[in-house]
């Protein structure tokens, strides 16, 4: 199937589902009812060409589907969908007469994806298969489990929305918040597991880091005024705008100090800061954008020595009043190495070991080790870059790691 | 997150004899295997499972110092103690998930029907997104 094809599919999914969800009342039918509509338009598009209308085709198809599978379920359902039956067929199959597509319904299904009564993994995969429309197969393999546990992920999740009093529906204005940052929250997450497999044997696996941008850019034309949502879309813009520097020819880490600026997306940076400063702009600053303003020092200092500290500084100052987030605190101390010297950064972060959240974390040492470094302790810096390898559980980031720690050793052996 | 979860077997005359077991408790045991597999399939959780041949079909392998062809020594290794005798990938949220599956193993029915309590060792997988250094 062409790009243009498969762009369209997973463009029309969320609209096709909801429509289809809305006439039926079930959810989890509907969904794999639009699943197998989407499989057989792949099939027949290219070949028979894209219908007039294919929104409606799909809705229609998967319409039948849905019939279908209600037809050869039990007994209960087989007499009620014989009632259905006695009506003329155009009658039941008709699509909805061609209104606007429901302008929300995206947002209706991730906020019912997203919910927090499911864990963060099930809503991952649910927000891909009935957002995103991805296969199982597509999101098995982004990661790299088996399509039948992903298969059993899915229909957990869907059970679970069945059961509790999700429903299909939008969150009522008091709860609307919560449920907008938890999508926002999955999109995240979404976008950094992309991230994380941009580098090496990646061709065969969906891009998620487009996805969760492409998803992103869907909830920011619904909700144009929202200005963390907007700042979500302007971060991941941002860092994915890095993505072709950040890592070697072996898929070794790069950072950010040593990469080649050549190779940043210009585009993405530009679209990313305007979003950003329009955001800011309007008021009701949030952590999204501040992570976004944050990036965007980065992103338009043409060399890393004329990156503004300073204001950095200052930015997760702000992000350090607005949330208890020590990672915030972490950041905030390379930030005030690098405008006060190490020794400033250090102190600061002899305040996080007694944070349980933190304490053990590969990233405090990581940090401390560059801090010691740059402080020229070579002895302690060796000794914390062992002690963040041992505690990473990413392969390129320990390699890092333990090539720091021995190009210190190499260069000035310790007592 | 990925953890590996090694089931780690006496060597020996301990309470993995398989061989003395009887068949009421040899089947209780594939049976518990089977169903808890079952069970972390049903759940999502579960990347692969696979139980490993009998220790005394371990052999050990190197290449050779004199001409790095392989050399293969027999076992069983009179120096182990214990033995892999099978292994879990489960895909989690947290690690303490990961620990409570493998306590479910380690009931894993032996001699006489009675949880063995075998030990796992719990590993993570390296999988983690890396964070900008």
């Amino acid at each position: 199937m062409s790009r243009v094809g498969e762009h369209l599919l997973r463009e029309l999914a969320p609209q096709v589902l909801a429509a289809v969800a809305r006439r039926y009342g079930d959810f989890s039918a509907a969904e794999d009812a639009v699943q197998e509509a989407l499989w057989i338009a792949s099939q027949r598009w290219p070949h028979e060409g894209v219908p007039e209308n294919p929104r409606a085709w799909l809705i229609q198809v998967a319409a039948r589907r849905l019939t279908d599978r209600l037809r050869s379920d039990s007994a209960r359902r087989r007499r009620e969908s014989e009632l259905t039956l006695e009506l003329p067929p155009e009658q039941q199959l008709a699509p909805p007469p061609d209104t606007e597509p429901e302008k929300e319904d995206t947002l209706l299904l991730l906020f019912m994806c997203c919910h927090p009564a499911l864990t963060r993994t099930s809503a991952i995969a649910l927000t891909l298969r009935a957002v995103a429309g991805l296969t199982t197969a597509e999101i098995a393999n982004a990661f790299l489990v088996p399509e039948a546990t992903m298969a059993q992920r899915i229909s957990r999740a869907k059970q679970l929305i069945k059961k509790s009093s999700v429903g299909f529906r939008m969150p009522s204005a008091e709860e609307r918040g919560e449920r907008l940052a938890a999508v926002l929250h999955v999109l995240y997450l979404i976008f950094n597991e992309g991230y994380a497999a941009s580098g090496g044997e990646s061709l065969q696996r969906v891009d998620l880091s487009s996805e969760a941008i492409r998803l992103s850019r869907d909830v920011q034309r619904l909700l144009p005024e929202d200005g963390e949502v907007a700042g979500l879309l302007a971060l991941l813009l941002l860092t994915d705008a890095r993505r072709r520097a950040r890592t070697g020819p072996d898929g070794e880490l790069i950072p950010l100090d040593e990469q080649d600026r050549s190779l940043w997306d210009r585009n993405a940076i530009e679209e990313g800061v305007a979003i950003v400063s329009q955001a800011l702009a309007r008021g009701a600053v949030g952590a999204y954008q501040l992570q976004a303003a944050i990036a965007a020092c980065h992103d338009e200092a043409p060399h890393v020595d004329s990156t503004d500290w300073p204001q950095i500084l200052a930015l997760y100052g702000v992000l350090q009043r607005m949330t208890d987030n020590p990672m915030v605190t972490l950041n905030r101390a390379v930030a005030l190495a690098m405008v006060q010297g190490p020794r400033a950064g250090l102190e600061l972060l002899a305040t996080l070991d007694g944070d349980p959240r933190l304490a053990q974390h590969h990233r405090l040492a990581a940090v401390r080790g560059h801090l010691h470094e740059r402080a020229s302790e070579p002895a302690a810096a060796i000794a914390n870059y062992q002690a963040a390898a041992d505690r990473t559980s990413s392969t390129p980031e320990r390699n890092y790691l333990l090539l720091k720690a021995a190009r210190l050793r190499e260069r000035a052996p310790t007592p | 997150m990925k953890f590996m979860l090694m089931m780690n077997a006496p060597m020996g005359d301990g309470e993995w004899n398989m061989k003395s077991w009887k068949m009421d408790e040899l089947k209780a045991h594939v049976g518990f295997m089977k169903a808890f597999n079952q069970e972390l399939k049903r759940d999502g959780v579960l990347v692969v499972a696979e139980g490993l041949a009998m220790p005394n079909q371990a052999r050990f392998v190197r290449a050779s110092l004199k001409d790095n062809s392989p050399e293969i020594t027999d076992g069983p290794f009179a120096e182990t103690k214990e033995f892999l005798a099978g292994y879990w990938i489960v895909d989690v949220e947290s690690p303490q998930q990961a620990y409570d599956i493998a306590a479910r193993i380690s009931l894993a029915p032996g001699a006489g029907g009675k949880p063995m309590h075998l030990r796992l060792e719990v590993r993570e997988v390296m999988s983690a997104p890396p964070v900008e250094p």
